[in-house]
């Protein structure tokens, strides 16, 4: 099934030089055991299935799906805590998808990871600066003016007090964690940050503080971010392009202007009509998904979305959509449906994520 | 990395995020506050454990200067002062004295039979019991940490068979496997028709509760190291390269002393109890050494004649087995405030 899309090869970008991060046909399937004594695996949980991805430096790609649709799966598949079970992973030219740990050591400094939850994500018996100062200690980077200098400049950097050096986690409100676990990701000056849903765990009035802070770094120091949300409000003012996750599954993907103002997807659809919408004159068509998220594990044949498209034939459960661009779409705007909307329905851009 | 401007504003507004603007200036109490330090004026404020805890320090130092002791009353615990002087027992035996043969030579009395003093007695024995226990549980402690977060961080086959070999280990009767494992574990030390030497009731008391002593920790371990081991700066630190030995020791064990502080104070007090119980039961450390089990058997002979003779070394024990659990108690407490019982 996936060489419909091996044919259709998404160059998704207004390619500029060869992508930072390379991802073709990646997969990461976790086995379901099950017996008594003896274990056996009898299935497996399809939580990335077949992902074709670039990242070029410098830029933001958005990922957003509902929970459990494999995003920080694929998160951890990129920084290489997760081995993919199948495809390739290119990081600046250099195949790292099957690379151990010794081999990525080189390459760790340059890939680095901003957690979902700030209070899991750093260590509560080290300190603010032994937590910062620790993947230049790993790595064996000896700054100029010593560790503690650099972790000061770099609380500066995030928003915190540089005297706070010596606290401990627990001495911190969630927005200022979430500003150490930044400050973290920039200390071996990585170029490509995988944010998993960086806010999400955030008070909503925070959120948006953190978010211009990413985007601020993402400005000034030239990274590039896959920034993993699980809804089109906050990606839409981070991310150059945004990338759409079904069960395991890109199903649209799309620079930021098209994918907000003529969504193909059904999908798509709605996401972008589950964001929240303070404005009583929206007249937009409200879509409300019916059903649950179909099992991982045994995902729908066909098209994944079918189980809960209002949109669905008989082919859509036979024939798997391919991931392409369709008839009146921009360039690097790729979508997998066979019956997809018409683009011209579009989304006034919400006032919620307008403040963001 | 060029010139990073400095963040936001957006922090200054305050907002939900309180503690923000305010930071330098709220809570000065606070500042640099480890979580251990915290522990430890938690621990303070708590007037069962600190009594607990100078009743356990008293006992420790008794057995440590035992020999200064024995130096200034001038008794030591080898000697049979009943047969040196003959009116200190009578001819059946028993102390001449009443209350055992309590004076103001013989503070805690005369041993009936051999007529040794029981206050050295005492002492002696409570520094075989506290050596033994103290080793028991340090080895214990290691063997409990190294076995339990490796099948905690390892996982799959190798947390498969030290979980099995611990449900093993655990459904035996402890007391009766302990009297069963002894004469093994001595025959296998020396051999059967050498002479025995001093250090080998010590020695093989120590391996075999060993043997039997690292089960618990290593099992609480497990499951600590397995709910940390899915905590986010585990995943931090790998990504920035750390290698797993840093994890367990950098990451891991930090998290860990809590649990494994706890249940060595509370093993430790068992350790005591076990080590008397193989002595009572005549399978731990034999005569000359002085021992507190031992010093139970015998008086438990005198029960009906001599009771003074029961009481010191039971309430000794009963003491510092108690002040030791209480103490443990508060450890966890001050540890883990949430578990208030
Ligand atoms: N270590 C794992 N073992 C087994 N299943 C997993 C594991 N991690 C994630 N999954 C499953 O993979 C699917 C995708 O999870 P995840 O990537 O966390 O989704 P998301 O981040 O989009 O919410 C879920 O069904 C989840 O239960
Ligand atoms: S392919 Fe069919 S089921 Fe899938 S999204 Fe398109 S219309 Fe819906
Ligand atoms: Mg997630």
């Amino acid at each position: 099934m996936s060489n419909e899309l091996t044919l259709d090869k998404p160059s998704a970008t207004p390619a500029t030089g060869e992508p930072l991060l390379q991802l073709s046909g990646v997969k990461k399937h976790f086995p379901v055991m099950d017996g008594l004594l003896f274990k056996r695996q009898v299935g497996a949980v399809h939580a990335v299935d077949g992902i074709d991805l670039d990242v070029h430096a410098n830029e933001s790609v958005g990922l957003v799906g509902e929970s459990g649709c494999g995003k920080s799966t694929l998160g951890r598949v990129v920084t290489r805590l997760l081995e993919p079970t199948d495809g390739k992973l290119t990081y600046a030219g250099q195949d790292i998808t099957h690379a151990s740990r010794k081999q990525l050591a080189p390459i760790r400094s340059e890939i680095q990871m901003i957690f979902q939850d700030p209070y899991s994500s750093l260590n509560p018996r080290h300190t603010v600066g032994a937590i910062i100062g620790a993947p230049m200690e790993i790595n064996g980077i000896n700054p100029k003016g010593g560790v503690q200098n650099r972790v000061q400049e770099l609380l500066e950097t995030v928003g915190l007090n540089p005297e706070h050096y010596n606290r401990f986690p627990h001495e911190f409100s969630g927005g200022q964690r979430q500003r150490i676990g930044v400050a973290r990701a920039l200390s071996l000056s990585p170029k490509l940050i995988v944010a998993d849903e960086p806010v999400s765990a955030l008070d909503v009035s925070i959120q948006a503080q953190v978010v211009n802070l990413l985007q601020q770094l993402q400005k000034d120091l030239g990274i590039a971010f896959l920034f993993i949300a699980h809804d089109l409000s906050i990606v839409r003012h981070f991310s150059q392009r945004v990338a759409v996750m079904y069960l395991g599954k890109i199903v649209e993907i799309a620079d930021r202007k098209s994918l907000y103002e003529s969504p193909r997807h059904p999908y798509t659809h709605a996401l972008l009509s589950a964001v929240p919408e303070a404005d009583p004159d929206d007249v937009r068509e409200r879509i409300r998904l019916v059903g649950d998220v179909p099992s991982p594990i045994n995902p729908p044949t066909g098209c994944r979305f079918r189980t809960r498209c209002w949109k669905a034939q008989d082919k859509c459960a036979t024939e798997e959509p391919p991931l392409v661009q369709l008839s009146g779409n921009l360039d690097g705007h790729l979508t997998a449906c066979h019956f997809p909307e018409d683009g011209s329905t579009a989304v006034p851009e919400p006032r919620a994520a307008k403040e963001l | 990395m060029t010139n990073p401007t400095k963040a936001p504003e957006a922090d200054e507004l305050g907002t939900a995020d309180t503690l923000a603007p305010t930071d330098a200036a709220s809570a000065p109490v606070f500042r640099g506050l480890s979580p251990g330090k915290l522990m430890w004026r938690r621990f303070l404020r708590d007037r069962t454990g600190v009594v607990s805890a100078a009743i356990v320090l008293l006992f420790i130092l008794i057995a440590v200067c035992a020999p200064l002791i024995s130096m200034i009353y001038g008794k030591d615990p080898g000697t049979h002062y009943g047969q040196e002087d003959v009116t200190l027992l009578t001819d059946s035996g028993l102390p001449t004295g009443p209350n055992g043969g309590i004076s103001a030579d013989f503070w805690f009395g005369v041993e009936p039979g051999l007529g040794r003093d029981v206050f050295m007695q005492l002492i002696y024995g409570m520094r075989t019991s506290l050596f033994i226990a103290f080793l028991t549980s340090v080895l214990t402690t290691a063997l409990g940490v190294m076995i339990g977060i490796a099948a905690g961080y390892l996982g799959g086959k190798i947390d498969y068979f030290i979980g099995r070999v611990i449900d093993i280990l655990m459904s035996f009767p402890s007391q009766i496997f302990l009297i069963a494992t002894m004469p093994i574990v001595v025959s296998l030390l020396v051999a059967s028709n050498e002479s025995q030497p001093v250090w080998l009731p010590f020695v093989s008391v120590t391996i075999v509760l060993t043997l039997l002593g690292w089960m618990g920790l290593a099992r609480i371990l497990r499951a600590t190291t397995l709910s940390l081991r899915e905590r986010e700066f585990i995943e931090a630190a790998k990504v920035t390269g750390a290698s797993p030995l840093r994890i367990i020791f950098k990451e891991l064990l930090p998290n860990l002393w809590t649990p494994i502080l706890v249940q060595s104070t509370l093993a430790l007090p068992a350790f005591v109890t076990a080590e008397a119980g193989l002595s009572y039961l005549g399978v731990g450390v034999g005569e000359p050494t002085p021992d507190w089990g031992r010093m139970i058997a015998l008086a438990a002979d005198y029960l009906r004649t001599d009771v003074t003779f029961l009481l010191f070394p039971g309430l000794a024990m009963v003491l510092f087995v108690l002040a030791f659990n209480l103490l443990g108690d508060s450890v966890r407490d001050a540890f883990d405030p949430k578990t208030k019982r």
